[in-house]
């Protein structure tokens, strides 16, 4: 489990931090309507990253529930608030149809980018950690 | 400021400034120039000259005086010194004034002779004698420091004479009998004792002189500015040229973070005020809280302005990569040679002397370079807003005019089209936040211009990094290369931009109309376009329900198309196509040759289909007999229909796969709630919840089906434009999303019927002309450039954002408005200028590529009191309006009231504490801010914001819709509507267009006390005009404007003025007829009698009256001051 929320949000942050630097690629920006091919790459794998969520909260979710079975009493409560977290993130989603957290109309607020790179960071080093402590722990 | 701290300071000096003394070695010709025995006797004063800027240089000299004065007098005198000055110059012909203050005759001459001193003060090192002059001047004012001390309390009376002759010069009208009668009103207000009065006949005596000087200036400041800049001379000279103003203003606010205490400061902040022009001052960083309307980004802790940075910047060498350099002016001054004393420091602000060497424009070229002596300090005079009641002005608010020289002034853009919220950038974050004022930009970028530069050139200048197009702010460092002003970087001139096509002459870049004109439009090259220019393509998707026909707004939607088909923007490639819906979805084809159209009806809505891929949209030329026969016959072709459902979402699919492969507008008519197939909606409305106090529900949408639906159309260029006609709850909130990020626009009509509500009816056909005629913008981008260390954060408006500082807009139109929130990431302290640029791309309807650049170039300030002193008002007010709205739909309504509220306790609570000697029992405003409160009171009880009152749910988000897209003007107008009087309507004060005689009503408080019963009053909401009769409206006025004998006669509903032939009637029509003109919407007129029931909708924009459920602007006020206080 661990490898994979480490892979996943490694990639998540990698999208959003492409998202953000996006502008800032001073070349190229002569017209701003040529999708490059560059750009509908990075537009795929943003969209690829985003698709991830929701597999990422249900891993973790069972992991939860595994560690309650095998009685991880400790495990369990380190994992608790991050559960918790991924509850409230996804009941407080914007109204959408599909399964899905970002909403492609807001997430270019500087506010909610950077609000999303930082959680990136913050889950990236609480899955690092957690991976280890599970393989020496 | 420095003065009390002065003496006890001076020791600390030496060690203090350490790190500066390499600053000021380094241009060394400075010091050549000053004798050497003032340079040296001055050594000492440099860092506080540098230190303290300008104003407060003068005093510091005193210092060196031998009658040294204790700190009390110094400070005294250095207000008095700015008070009085002005005043005598001015009215030094009066004999009372003369009388009263016996000093004025010196001060009179030694401002003189600073003047002259200042004209002439580059042929020759006059330096000294100002030096000279300027120590009796100072030294004048020991032998009266009881006067000064007695004026002490109402130091704020010649900025208001100042500001009455500022404010009728700037609206070019004369009206002193208002003035005067203010003037009076003011006084009387206040407490008198023997010097006020002798204090008062100085602003009185003041303002009948000034109004003979037809000077856009006003007059103190730039006495001020003359006697301080040429005080300021010597200082400046010595360090590095006075053209550092601003920057040697940084060094001040930074420097003496570690000497002065706060005491200190909070004593000097006083006399800052006192002395009605402003001064930087620092102040100790206090702990702050961000402002509370978007905490994410301001909740940085205070950085210390860095100091080091600066002098290191101060050392660095000459002409090499200074953007303090003022760019705008290389290009805007031709080649003038250089002074050598000052090697290349600035070469473009040393011609600055030479060119203007009349003192006025002298003064207020420098009133650009040094900020602080400019025309501010009437923006800064406090207010106190529970005594003062009559804070709106005459005519309507103008929009502050950025610090800057005249020549950048010139070539700014217009307010109207550009806007900050702080025409003086806050330098550092810190600063910022301490300001408690947002920063933000209001865009109207493709307004209807009736001047447009609009270049053709095969290659349109862009600076290399950041794609910056050339502009007037670029400064030229030779005729080969210009530097950009967003980042800096030195980019090559093309061979062809050294022609210019106006002059036809060669090797004048600076010439060209891209340099001249910070508006201009370029005709684009194929590289600006992915596909071919599209063609203009109209589709009108129709609701025939049995509701829609019920409500009869397929005559006028049919009438005015065929009115206005020929006036359509478009070409010969135009094309246009209709469909109709209601359980199912009805296509026409209009396919020329076609004897009549072609109805074609799908009824599998669940997998909506196009009957024919082609000759459903056809050309409006080709086709046009068609086309008017289905117009003519569309009204009537559903009269009987029971069809009660509405498949307004199949619809909609259905038309976005007609447009998908041209891109262009739809235009949706919708009159009920979408009931079949996708995107279907419930009821969401608790009529019982209307008023609550509490939580108001479902601002946000039901569902994402509109939302993906419009960036579908996005990623298509195609815009939605809804038309909401209906009588019940139709749940805009999720319906507009389908405009909202497809860059459309929305209507609502409450309660449209054509025959039952011909106020709504009429205002429908309007619309719709001017929807249907305006110009319109295809496949457009827009995209914000800014100077390096600001970014932008948030946007608000209509359009889909693609990158971070991209917007993407399917159509542009001439009626949007955009929102901008910014922020400072890297400290702005070694520039002295920003600039802002839109650049919105897009395809005309003539199928022509265009790029339409605006530039907006804005000082960088160091003080909390400048940046209170550059607050826009109304832009503020604009950029929290769209952040509440974000507030309320992402969090709640109450929580956004909060804001909007907290937004001004912040605010004003940040400014007292800088300017503590005002008491704190009264509620103080600068005067830039002082409708601050009043709009924000005005905000809390429009239709979006108000609690407690009954409002439907739609109302509510339709008016949060148009503050997010609508702009600042028409924006502002809603929110605080204008009021006139109108029965009484005078020769004076009238103006002329167009050979016909405007009259000009001066604003009204928009409160009932005003409206008597003898009079007739016209309330200006912008998209409607309100004519309320009284009661006992005298017989004259009702037969001459409105065309009928007496009061009772007047019909309830009455959209209409007579032409009646006399002079009232006239001037009533010809003023109503001005105010249309201003706008591009004509709005509707309503004549309300008391009985009627148009009434409330009249009297709820009172808006400073008391309610049942919302406060008066006195209790407003109160709970505000309540709040300050806690």
């Amino acid at each position: 489990m661990g490898t994979w929320s480490v892979l996943r949000v490694f990639f998540n942050i990698i999208a959003f931090d492409e998202l953000k630097t996006d502008y800032k690629n001073p070349i190229d920006q002569c017209n701003t309507l040529n999708p490059t091919v560059e750009k509908v790459k990075k537009i795929k794998r943003v969209k690829i990253a985003l698709k991830l969520v929701l597999p990422e909260y249900l891993i973790h979710a069972f992991f939860c529930v595994m560690f309650l079975c095998a009685a991880e009493w400790l495990t369990l409560g380190l994992n608790m608030p991050l559960l918790a977290y991924h509850i409230w993130r996804y009941m407080s989603r914007p109204v959408m149809s599909g399964p899905g957290l970002y909403d492609p109309t807001t997430i270019m607020n500087a506010d909610i980018l950077a609000y999303c790179q930082k959680e990136g960071w913050c889950k990236l080093a609480f899955y690092l950690l957690s991976f280890f402590y599970y393989l020496y722990g | 400021m420095c003065l009390c701290s002065c003496s006890p300071s001076r020791m600390e000096f030496p060690s203090g400034y350490g790190s500066h003394l390499p600053s000021y070695s380094v241009p060394s010709g400075h010091y050549s120039q000053v004798p050497s025995k003032a340079a040296a006797s001055h050594l000492d004063n440099q860092y506080r000259a540098s230190y303290y800027p300008t104003y407060y240089s003068a005093p510091a000299q005193n210092v060196m005086t031998p009658s040294v004065g204790t700190n009390v007098l110094n400070t005294q005198e250095s207000q008095q010194l700015y008070n009085k000055t002005p005043a005598h110059t001015v009215g030094s012909a009066e004999g009372p004034i003369q009388g009263a203050i016996s000093s004025a005759s010196y001060l009179h001459t030694s401002a003189q002779q600073s003047y002259s001193a200042f004209g002439n003060h580059y042929s020759t090192s006059v330096s000294s004698s100002v030096a000279s002059q300027g120590f009796p001047l100072n030294s004048d004012h020991y032998t009266m420091p009881m006067v000064s001390s007695a004026m002490y309390p109402n130091v704020s009376y010649p900025p208001v004479a100042a500001g009455r002759v500022y404010g009728q010069a700037f609206t070019s009208q004369t009206l002193p009998a208002v003035g005067q009668f203010k003037e009076t009103n003011t006084f009387s207000s206040q407490s008198t004792s023997v010097p006020h009065s002798l204090q008062q006949h100085v602003p009185v005596g003041y303002n009948t002189t000034l109004t003979t000087i037809s000077s856009a200036q006003s007059i103190q400041d730039s006495l001020c500015r003359n006697l301080t800049g040429s005080v300021a001379k010597v200082n400046n000279q010595i360090n590095r040229g006075m053209q550092y103003g601003g920057y040697v203003n940084n060094q001040a606010s930074s420097a003496p973070a570690p000497l002065s205490s706060s005491s200190d400061d909070e004593e000097e902040d006083e006399e800052d005020e006192e002395a009605g022009c402003f001064v930087p001052y620092f102040h100790p960083l206090k702990p702050f809280f961000p402002l509370r309307l978007n905490t994410r980004s301001m909740t940085s802790s205070p950085v210390p302005a860095p100091s080091v940075p600066q002098t290191s910047k101060a050392s660095k060498p000459f002409g090499y990569g200074y953007p303090t350099l003022q760019p705008g002016y290389q290009n805007a001054a031709p080649p003038a040679p250089v002074q050598p004393n000052n090697p290349g420091h600035h070469p473009g602000f040393q011609h600055y002397p030479q060119q203007y060497p009349g003192v006025n424009q002298l003064s207020s070229s420098l009133g650009g370079l040094s900020l602080q002596h400019s025309q501010q300090p009437e923006s800064l005079r406090p207010v106190n807003l529970t005594q003062d009641r009559n804070i709106l002005p005459v005519s309507s608010v103008p929009a502050p005019v950025p610090n800057l020289n005249s020549d950048l002034r010139k070539l700014n853009c217009s307010p109207d089209s550009f806007r900050c919220t702080l025409t003086n950038i806050p330098q550092t974050q810190a600063l910022l936040n301490k300001a408690k004022l947002p920063l933000g930009l209001l865009l109207h970028p493709f307004r209807d211009l009736t001047q447009l530069p609009v270049i053709t050139s095969s290659t349109i200048v862009r600076c290399r990094s950041c794609r910056t197009y050339i502009n007037p702010f670029v400064s030229f460092i030779d005729q080969r290369r210009w530097k950009c002003n967003l980042c800096y970087r030195v980019n090559d001139v093309p061979e062809e931009f050294m022609y210019n096509p106006l002059t036809r002459s060669y090797g004048e870049p600076h010439k060209r109309p891209e340099v001249q004109n910070s508006t201009v439009e370029f005709i684009a090259s194929s590289d600006y376009m992915l596909r071919p220019p599209q063609p203009a393509v109209y589709l009108f998707v129709l609701d025939v329900s049995h509701n829609a026909v019920e409500a009869g707004y397929l005559t006028i939607v049919c009438q005015s198309l065929l009115e206005n088909l020929d006036k359509l923007p478009g070409d010969s490639r135009t094309r246009i196509g209709f469909i109709t819906f209601d359980s199912t979805v009805q296509f026409y084809n209009l396919q020329e040759g076609l004897s009549q159209p072609q109805m074609l009806i799908v009824s599998d809505i669940d997998d909506i289909f196009l009957p024919t891929p082609d000759s459903l949209l056809v050309n409006l030329h080709e086709s046009k007999e068609l086309i008017k026969d289905l117009l003519n016959a569309l009204p009537n072709m559903f009269t009987n229909t029971r069809e009660t459902h509405s498949a307004l979402g199949p619809a909609l699919q259905a038309a976005f796969k007609l447009m998908s492969p041209t891109g262009g507008r739809i235009s949706v008519f919708q009159t009920q709630l979408p009931s079949l197939g996708a995107g279907l909606l419930h009821s969401r409305e608790d009529p019982n919840q209307r008023s609550s106090t509490k939580v108001v529900q479902h601002l946000g949408p039901a569902t994402d089906f509109y939302k993906k639906l419009a960036l579908d159309c996005s990623g298509q260029q195609t815009a939605v434009d809804l038309f909401l006609l209906s009588s019940q709850y139709s749940d805009l909130a999720s319906l507009a999303c389908m405009s909202k990020y497809s860059a459309g626009c929305i209507y609502y009509y409450p309660s449209f019927h054509r025959s039952h509500n011909p106020a709504q009816a009429e205002k429908l056909q309007k619309d719709l002309k001017r929807y249907l005629t305006r110009k319109i913008g295809f496949e457009a981008v827009m995209r914000i450039r800014c100077t390096k260390g600001l970014s932008i954060h948030t946007f608000h408006g209509n359009f889909f954002v693609r990158s971070t500082d991209l917007l993407s807009l399917a159509n542009v139109n001439p009626d949007a408005g955009f929102a901008v929130q910014m922020s400072i990431e890297e400290s702005l302290t070694d520039t002295s200028l920003v600039c802002f640029q839109t650049a919105l791309l897009y395809t005309s309807s003539k199928g022509e590529r265009r790029i339409r650049v605006h530039t907006l170039c804005l000082p960088v300030v160091s003080s909390l009191a400048d940046v209170y002193a550059g607050a826009d008002v109304q832009a503020v007010v604009c950029l929290l309006a769209n952040m509440a709205v974000d507030r309320s739909v992402s969090s709640s309504l109450s929580d956004a009231r909060d804001a909007l509220v907290n937004a001004v306790v912040d605010s004003l609570a940040a400014y007292m504490s800088t300017a503590s000697n005002l008491q704190q029992s009264m509620l103080i405003a600068p005067n830039s801010l002082k409708l601050f409160p009043l709009y924000i009171l005005a905000l809390l009880k429009q239709k979006a914001f108000r609690t407690g009152t009954s409002t439907r749910l739609d109302d509510r988000v339709y008016a949060m819709c148009q503050m997010k897209s609508q702009p600042l003007v028409h924006l502002m107008k809603m929110i605080h509507p204008n009021l006139y009087r109108i029965d009484k309507l005078i020769d004076e004060s009238t103006i002329h267009v167009n050979d016909r005689v405007v009259p000009q009503p001066p604003l009204q408080k928009l409160s009932a006390e005003k409206l008597t019963r003898e009079g007739a009053f016209l309330m200006d909401c912008g998209s409607i005009f309100y004519i309320w009769i009284g009661k006992n409206c005298s017989n004259n006025f009702i037969k001459d404007v409105l065309g009928y004998p007496n009061y009772a006669s007047v019909p309830q509903k009455m959209t209409q003025l007579p032409e009646v032939d006399a002079l009232s009637s006239e001037r009533t029509r010809s003023f109503i007829s001005w105010l249309r003109d201003s706008r591009p919407l004509s709005p509707v007129l309503q004549v309300i009698k008391d009985e009627n029931p148009a009434k409330t909708d009249f009297f709820q924009h009172l808006i400073e009256d008391r309610t049942e459920a919302a406060f008066s602007y006195y209790e407003f006020l109160l709970n505000i001051q309540q709040q300050i206080c806690k």
